[in-house]
C-alpha cells in the first residue's frame, strides 16, 4: 500500500504534465489552422515564435503632426504623444516597439518602429487623436437633405460660409448648453448648407470647445448642430470594450465602450442627464464626438454617471476606441508621412551567437550536473528539456495572443532562466541529501525532502512572480516584455519541478540502483556520510579529525539529528558492517 | 565528487563550519567599501548612457543599390568614430532602398565626415546622405513607469516576505542585500565605462529577481533552523543562523555555478565573437549580479538578520543562558 501510493501519485502527476503539454500543442495547432487572427497580428505560417524588431525587422512609420495654420507644436507635446502612442501599442500586446522623435523644430516628427507588418487597425490605434467630447444635440437632420432651404448649393470641398448679414450673436444669453438660443440665424444657415464631405467637416476636430458646432456623424449620413462641449474625454479614468446586452441580459451581438469618469465629471454627467431627460427630441439626445465627428447620439433614458457608448462598433473597433480613450487623447493629430519596411538591426550573426552561447552554456550545465549529481544529473537535464519544451510552446502561443516578440535580450533572458530553473532541482536534491544524511531511507527522504523543498520553491518563486506581475502591469515598453518572460519561466519552473522532477524521483527512488545507493546514483548515502544505509545497515559515523580535536567537545554539544543518530549507530556497531 | 559530498556533509552536521555570522564585521566592512566605491564612481564619472536613452545622430543613405550590406556601414562608422557601435538597418520603401545608420550624437564636423564616408562607401552622391537628430526610444515615460513599478514591487515584496517569515526583520535584511546587489551592478557599469543600454537595464531587473530569490531560499532554511532549535537549544540564535547558512552553502555554490555557466558563455561569446552589443551588455549585468546576489545573501543578509534579532530581549536571554551553560559544563569536564 505505502509502496504503491507515491508511485501512483507520480504517474498521475506525469499524466497531468502530459495533458498540459498536449493542450499547449493543441492551442498552437488551433491557432495555426483554425483561429481567427486578432486584428493587430498578422498570420505567419510557422510554428516558431515571432522575432522582435532587432532580429526580424518590421515597419517604420513616420508621423507628421497635423496642425491648424496658426498652431505650433512643442517638444513637450511630442514627448507626450510618444508616451501615449507607446501605451496604445502596448495595450495590444508586448511587441516592444521603438518610438522616438526625429528632427528638430517645426520639422519634428514621430518615428514608430513596430515588428511585423502594419494593418489598418494598428494605424488607427496609433494615429487617431481620440479627442473625445460630449455635446448636447440641438438640431439634427439626415445629411441627404443638406441643401434643402438653402439658396446656394455648396460645392463639395468648399467651406460654406454663412451670409454675413445673418445674426451670428445669440439674441439672449444661453442659460445652459441645451439652450436653443445658441442656434443663431447664421448658425442655422451654416447648418442648412453643411456638406458632410466638405473641408469644414474634416476640420471639425479643430473647432473651439466653448462654441456650438455643426458637424456630421462618422458615416456622413446625419448632420447636427451641437451645443458647446460639456465634458471632455480627458476626465475618463477607464474605458473598456463590452458586449451590449439587452434588458434581459442576453448579448445583442453589438459592441460598445463602457466609460468611467473621475468623480467630478461623473457628477457632472449625472446633472446633464437629469437636465436632458425631460426635454423634447432631439434635445434629449447627447452626442459623443470623437475627433470632431459624432460617433453616437443616444437619447437620455435615465440618470447615470457611467455611460456606455454604442455605435457602429465591432469587437475590434470597440477595443481600439477603449484603448484610445483609456490612454488619453493625443495632444495633436498625426498623419502618416512615410511607411517603410525596416530590416533587422542585428544580423543573423547575433542570433547565431546567442544560440551558440546558449548551447555552450547548456552543455556546461549538463556536465556540471553530472559531475555533482552523477546519474541524478540526468533528471536535471530531462527537467530542463521539459521546461524548454513548455516554454517554447507558451512563447509560440503568446506570439499569437499577445503579439509577444522574442528579441535578442529575450533570448538572453531565457538562457539565464536555465539557472533559475535548475536551482529548484538543486534545492530539492540537496534537501533529499540532507534527509539521507539524517538517516532516512531514500523513498521517505524523497517525500520529506519534497515537502520542505516545495515550501522554499513556492516562496522564492512567489517573489519572482510578484516582480514579474507588477512590472507587467505597471511598466511599459521593453520592461513589459521582460516581465512576461520572467513570469512565464517562473510558472514553468513550478510546473516542471512538481509535475516532472518530483514524480520522476518518486519513481526512481524505487529502483534498486538508486535506493541501494549505487556509487553513480548521486544518492550514495555512503558518500553523503549518512549513518543509515538502508536494509537496517549502520556504519560508523565520520570520525572527528585530529585537526578538529580542540573543537570536538564543542561539536559534541552542538549535535544535529544526524550526529545523534551517529552516536546511536556507534552503539550498534557490532551489528553493522564497517566501511 | 566524493570530497565535495563530504564537504557538504561536514557543513550539514556542523563538523566543518565557516564562522560567517560571527565574523560579520569583516563582511560588512567589505560590502560597505564596495558599495561606497560603486556609489562614488558613478557620482564622479557618471554613466555612459546609450543612444536609446540620450538620442543620437541618424544618417539615411537613400536610393542605394538593392541588397546593401549592413556591415559596410558598421565598418565605415567604426573607423571614423572609434568605440562606436552604430545600429544599422535597411529600409525598404515601395521602389527605393536606403540604409539607416544611428550613432550617438556627433558634432557638426564629425557628422559631415560620416556623411562623406557613407556616401563613398555606398557609392552615392553626398547629397543623398541625410543627417538628422533622433530622439530617445527609451523615453522618460518608460523610466518613470519602471521606477514606479520597482517601488511598488519592493513594498509588496517586503510585505509578503514579512508575512511568510513572520518577521519584518528578514524583509529588511533581504531588501538591504538587494540594494547592495543593484548598487554593485550599477557601479561596475560606471567603473568599466560600459554603455548602459535598455538591454543592460533588463539585465539589471533580472538581478532584482535573482537576488531576492536567492535570499528567500537561504532565509527559508534559517527560518527552519531557528524555529526547530527553539528556546531550549544548545545553540545561540546566531549559531543557528550560521549553521543554516553553512547547510545551504553547497546549494548556494551549485546554484550560482549553474546560473553563471550559461551567462559566462554568453559573456564570452558576446565579447569575443560579436564584440560589444546586446549580448555583452546584458550578460555583464547578469554575471556581476549573480555573483553579488549569491555573496550578499550569505555575507550580508544572513549576518544582518542575526544582528537585528540578537538585540531582542528574549534572544539575548537565550544567548546568555547558552553561553553560561557552555562554560559551566566545560568547567565540569
Amino acid at each position: 500500500m505505502a509502496r504503491t501510493t507515491p508511485a501512483k501519485k507520480a504517474l498521475r502527476s506525469l499524466a497531468w504534465l502530459g495533458v498540459i503539454v498536449v493542450a499547449l500543442i493543441g492551442l498552437n495547432v488551433y491557432n495555426y489552422f483554425v483561429a481567427v487572427v486578432p486584428a493587430h497580428t498578422v498570420r505567419v505560417a510557422t510554428f516558431a515564435p515571432k522575432l522582435g524588431l532587432d532580429l526580424a525587422g518590421g515597419t517604420e512609420i513616420i508621423l507628421q503632426p497635423e496642425l491648424a495654420s496658426n498652431q505650433q507644436v512643442s517638444d513637450a507635446q511630442l514627448n507626450q504623444a510618444v508616451a501615449i502612442i507607446r501605451e496604445r501599442i502596448d495595450a495590444a500586446g508586448v511587441a516592444e516597439p521603438a518610438i522616438s522623435t526625429q528632427g528638430t523644430g517645426s520639422g519634428e516628427t514621430v518615428v514608430v518602429q513596430i515588428p511585423g507588418a502594419l494593418d489598418k487597425q494598428t494605424v488607427s490605434r496609433i494615429t487617431k487623436a481620440a479627442q473625445l467630447s460630449f455635446r448636447p444635440v440641438l438640431v439634427t437632420d439626415a445629411a441627404s437633405s443638406s441643401t434643402v432651404g438653402s439658396s446656394a448649393t455648396p460645392t463639395p470641398g468648399a467651406t460654406p460660409t454663412p451670409t454675413p448679414s445673418l445674426n451670428a450673436i445669440p439674441t439672449s444669453k444661453p442659460t445652459n448648453a441645451s439652450d436653443l438660443a445658441y442656434v443663431t440665424p447664421a448658425l442655422q444657415a451654416q447648418y442648412n448648407s453643411f456638406n458632410c464631405k466638405s473641408a469644414a467637416a474634416a476640420n471639425a476636430n479643430l473647432a473651439p470647445k466653448a462654441k456650438p458646432l455643426v458637424t456630421c456623424d462618422s458615416t456622413g449620413t446625419q448632420k447636427f448642430i451641437l451645443g458647446p462641449v460639456e465634458l471632455d474625454g480627458t476626465t475618463i479614468t477607464n474605458a473598456t470594450a463590452a458586449a451590449i446586452t439587452s434588458s434581459t441580459g442576453a448579448s445583442t451581438g453589438g459592441w460598445g465602450v463602457d466609460i468611467t469618469f473621475n468623480s467630478a465629471s461623473g457628477t457632472k454627467f449625472e446633472n446633464i442627464s437629469t437636465r436632458l431627460l425631460p426635454l423634447a427630441s432631439p434635445r434629449n439626445e447627447f452626442a459623443i464626438v470623437l475627433d470632431g465627428q459624432v460617433i453616437t447620439y443616444p437619447q437620455v433614458q435615465g440618470v447615470t454617471n457611467a455611460p456606455q457608448i454604442t455605435g457602429n462598433f465591432t469587437q475590434d473597433s470597440a477595443s481600439t476606441l477603449a484603448d484610445q480613450l483609456k490612454f488619453g487623447a493625443l495632444p495633436i493629430s498625426f498623419k502618416i508621412l512615410t511607411s517603410n519596411n525596416v530590416s533587422a538591426t542585428l544580423g543573423t550573426a547575433s542570433l547565431f551567437g546567442g544560440i551558440l552561447a546558449g548551447l555552450i552554456g547548456l552543455l556546461l550545465v549538463v556536465l556540471y550536473s553530472l559531475f555533482q549529481y552523477r546519474l541524478l544529473g540526468l533528471v536535471t537535464i530531462a527537467s530542463l528539456a521539459g521546461s524548454a519544451v513548455i516554454t517554447y510552446l507558451l512563447i509560440t502561443y503568446l506570439s499569437w495572443q499577445e503579439d509577444y516578440r522574442l528579441s535578442l535580450a529575450g533570448v538572453a533572458g531565457l538562457i539565464v532562466a536555465i539557472g533559475i530553473t535548475a536551482d529548484s532541482f538543486i534545492v530539492y536534491f540537496e534537501r533529499i541529501r540532507d534527509e539521507l544524511r539524517d538517516g532516512r531511507g531514500l523513498e521517505s527522504a524523497v517525500e520529506a525532502g519534497w515537502k520542505r523543498a516545495l515550501r522554499t520553491i513556492i516562496a522564492s518563486d512567489t517573489v519572482n512572480f510578484l516582480a514579474a506581475a507588477i512590472l507587467f502591469l505597471l511598466a511599459v515598453g521593453d520592461v513589459k516584455g521582460f516581465a512576461l518572460t520572467l513570469g512565464l519561466t517562473t510558472i514553468v519552473d513550478v510546473v516542471i519541478v512538481s509535475l516532472f522532477t518530483h514524480p520522476i524521483l518518486q519513481l526512481i527512488a524505487r529502483r534498486p540502483f538508486f535506493y541501494e545507493g549505487h556509487r553513480l546514483s548521486g544518492l550514495d548515502p555512503n558518500a553523503l556520510g549518512a549513518v543509515y544505509r538502508g536494509r537496517a545497515q549502520f556504519r560508523a559515523p565520520v570520525a572527528v579529525g585530529a585537526k578538529n580535536a580542540g573543537s570536538s567537545r564543542e561539536a559534541q554539544r552542538r549535535q544535529t539529528i544526524a550526529e545523534r543518530k551517529a552516536a546511536e549507530a556507534e552503539a550498534n556497531r557490532n551489528k553493522g558492517k564497517d566501511s | 565528487m566524493a570530497s565535495f559530498s563530504k564537504f557538504g556533509n561536514d557543513l550539514y552536521t556542523g563538523a566543518r563550519s565557516f564562522d560567517i555570522v560571527g565574523k560579520r564585521r569583516i563582511w560588512f566592512s567589505i560590502a560597505g567599501v564596495l558599495v561606497l566605491i560603486c556609489i562614488l564612481v558613478p557620482v564622479f564619472r557618471g554613466f555612459n548612457f546609450g543612444i536609446e536613452f540620450r538620442g543620437g545622430s541618424q544618417f539615411t543613405v537613400s536610393n542605394v543599390a538593392a541588397n546593401p550590406s549592413q556591415s559596410l556601414a558598421t565598418k565605415t562608422v567604426e573607423k571614423l568614430v572609434p568605440g562606436q557601435v552604430p545600429t544599422v538597418a535597411i529600409v525598404n520603401g515601395v521602389n527605393t532602398t536606403s540604409v539607416q545608420v544611428t550613432t550617438s550624437q556627433l558634432n557638426t564636423s564629425k557628422t559631415a565626415d560620416v556623411q562623406l564616408a557613407l556616401a563613398n562607401a555606398y557609392n552615392v552622391p553626398q547629397s543623398r546622405v541625410a543627417a538628422t537628430f533622433i530622439g530617445a526610444t527609451w523615453g522618460q515615460d518608460i523610466t518613470q513607469q519602471a521606477i514606479r513599478a520597482l517601488i511598488a514591487f519592493i513594498i509588496l515584496a517586503v510585505i509578503i516576505m514579512a508575512l511568510y517569515f513572520r518577521t519584518w526583520k528578514m524583509s529588511v535584511a533581504a531588501i538591504i542585500a538587494l540594494f547592495h546587489d543593484l548598487i554593485i551592478v550599477a557601479g561596475v557599469y560606471a567603473i568599466l565605462g560600459f554603455e548602459v543600454t535598455p538591454d543592460a537595464v533588463i539585465g539589471f531587473l533580472t538581478i532584482l529577481g535573482y537576488s531576492l530569490y536567492d535570499t528567500v531560499v537561504v532565509f527559508d532554511k534559517i527560518r527552519e533552523n531557528t524555529n526547530e532549535d527553539g528556546e531550549r537549544s544548545v545553540r545561540t540564535f546566531s549559531e543557528s543562523v550560521n549553521l543554516a547558512v553553512n547547510q545551504t552553502l553547497v546549494r548556494s555554490i551549485n546554484t550560482s555555478v549553474v546560473a553563471l555557466l550559461p551567462v559566462a558563455a554568453i559573456l564570452f561569446i558576446g565579447a569575443t565573437l560579436l564584440g560589444a552589443g546586446t549580448l555583452r551588455d546584458i550578460s555583464l549585468a547578469l554575471f556581476v549580479g549573480i555573483l553579488s546576489g549569491t555573496y550578499s545573501t550569505i555575507f550580508v543578509a544572513a549576518p544582518l538578520y542575526a544582528l537585528m534579532r540578537e538585540r531582542e530581549p528574549n534572544i539575548q536571554k537565550r544567548t546568555k543562558r547558552t553561553t553560561i551553560a557552555r562554560t559551566t559544563s566545560g568547567a565540569v569536564r
